[in-house]
């Protein structure tokens, strides 16, 4: 698992931990049963606070995204996300908003933003080995 | 906010209250107070000049109160300076280490002075900052001084760590491994750092709490992921240009001309948006505010003492 932080994006590195980590798995490249680096680890090795990470991580197993094995780590969980149906598309909702809002101030036409949202999705998906 | 060390309730290991300091007509401190948790990174945040110094000075005892309570340990730091100061470990800016000494007899001194050192552990640390025993501390680079103050600092395990500006006047690699350190201190179960500096950047890789003081004053304090979530930067356009700044509920600084305005402001998203429409804008575009958009502006605008964050 590799994590870039940017210290002057403005997002608490608990928030970039945070959001790296579901991209990670949203692209595959986190699977179920994986198991996450060690608190103290991660946390020396992006040269941040350790209760920084111990934060990020309550926030994914809050989520129910990662799960806090006793005495070992912290894994990927088997069942991806807990949340109900409407309430991840609620989620989505609103980032869904804020992309027509951008697009239209962009003044790029509905169908192109369509268009683009194809082409990250493929760049997204795990590659096929060649 | 949880901390590695928090199975019990949280122990304070630093707490000032109502500290005030003049030296003769000047104010240095002006009714400070704060609380540093056991297991907690404090950053304390200003510019130079701000009082971080004066203020670190009270915490070692070397300085009295004039006003107000200082207690590190629940001691007072004045009347038993042996039993906060075997506990705690400092780094001043200016290095003060015996300049005719080497190496190897500056970790001797310092290993007669605490009763807790841990010769293993320092020979540990000295290898891997690469300082030669032989060498005479006159003799060191700016960055060897840092890494030789930085050793004695730690290598007792002191359960305060307390570095008034690690990083002044080093290169990115030394500032780095100074981080590394204090990363490292704190993982180690329990221990407690306080550290001040003006690059902001470090303050928020590494801090929980972070206090920002200015002209003595102690302007915002809290915790940082709560206080960078609790600012944002807003842009607003307006349907007419403004001959002057709009004046926002919220905003601490405001910058712009004709249509468009961008403010730091303090208040969750929705209130902005109300506060933007009430004056007839439309927020055009909004960010999360950095730790130094949030100190210039709090500095700038000279907000109230020791106001803390609204969520």
């Amino acid at each position: 698992m590799q994590l870039h932080l940017a210290p002057r994006d403005g997002l608490p590195i608990y928030r970039q931990i945070v959001n790296q980590v579901k991209y990670l798995l949203a692209a595959g490249r986190l699977a179920a049963g994986e198991e996450l680096p060690p608190i103290r680890t991660l946390a020396e090795q992006l040269v941040i606070n350790p209760n920084t990470v111990a934060r990020a991580y309550l926030e994914l197993e809050r989520a129910g995204l990662v799960t806090k094995r006793q005495g070992s780590g912290t894994y990927v969980s088997e069942i991806r996300s807990p949340l109900r149906r409407t309430e991840r598309l609620r989620l989505l909702a609103d980032r869904a908003d804020a992309l027509l809002a951008e697009s239209r101030h962009l003044e790029i036409e509905f169908d192109e933003v369509l268009e683009l949202l194809r082409e990250r999705a493929q760049a997204m998906s795990p590659k096929e080995p060649l | 906010m949880t901390t590695l060390a928090s199975n019990s309730a949280p122990e304070t290991v630093v707490s000032v209250s109502g500290l005030t300091r003049r030296f003769r007509s000047r104010l240095a401190l002006e009714d400070l107070s704060l609380e540093v948790t056991r297991g907690q990174v404090f950053g304390l945040v200003g510019a130079n000049g701000a009082g971080k110094t004066t203020l670190i000075k009270h915490l070692l005892g070397l300085y009295a109160p004039q006003t107000g309570i200082v207690r590190v340990f629940g001691l007072d730091p004045v009347k038993e300076p042996a039993n906060v100061l075997g506990r705690v470990g400092f780094l001043s800016e200016d290095r003060d280490l015996p300049a005719w000494m080497r190496v190897e007899e500056l970790l001797r001194y310092a290993a007669a002075f605490y009763p807790r050192w841990d010769a293993e552990y320092a020979e540990r640390l000295r290898e891997q900052f690469q300082l030669d025993p032989r060498a005479r501390v006159k003799h060191l680079s700016r960055g060897e001084l840092a890494k030789a103050g930085l050793l004695t600092a730690l290598a007792h395990r002191p359960a305060l760590l307390i570095l008034d500006e690690p990083s002044s006047g080093l290169d990115p690699l030394v500032r780095r491994e100074v981080l590394e350190a204090v990363v490292r201190t704190v993982a180690e179960e329990g221990r407690t750092v306080f550290f001040s500096s003006h690059l902001l950047d470090e303050i928020e890789r590494v801090s929980d709490q972070v206090a920002m003081m200015s002209s003595g004053r102690m302007v915002l304090r809290g915790e940082l992921a709560e206080i960078l979530e609790g600012h944002h930067r807003v842009t607003l356009r307006f349907p007419q240009p403004l001959g002057q700044a709009p004046v926002l509920e919220g905003a601490l600084t405001v910058q712009g001309a004709g249509r468009e305005w961008t403010a730091v402001c303090n208040g969750t998203l929705p209130r902005l948006s109300a506060a933007a429409a009430k004056l007839g804008a439309q927020v055009v575009a909004e960010q999360a505010a950095t730790l130094e958009e949030i100190f210039l502006a709090r500095v700038g605008s000279g907000a109230a003492c020791g106001e803390s964050v609204e969520a």
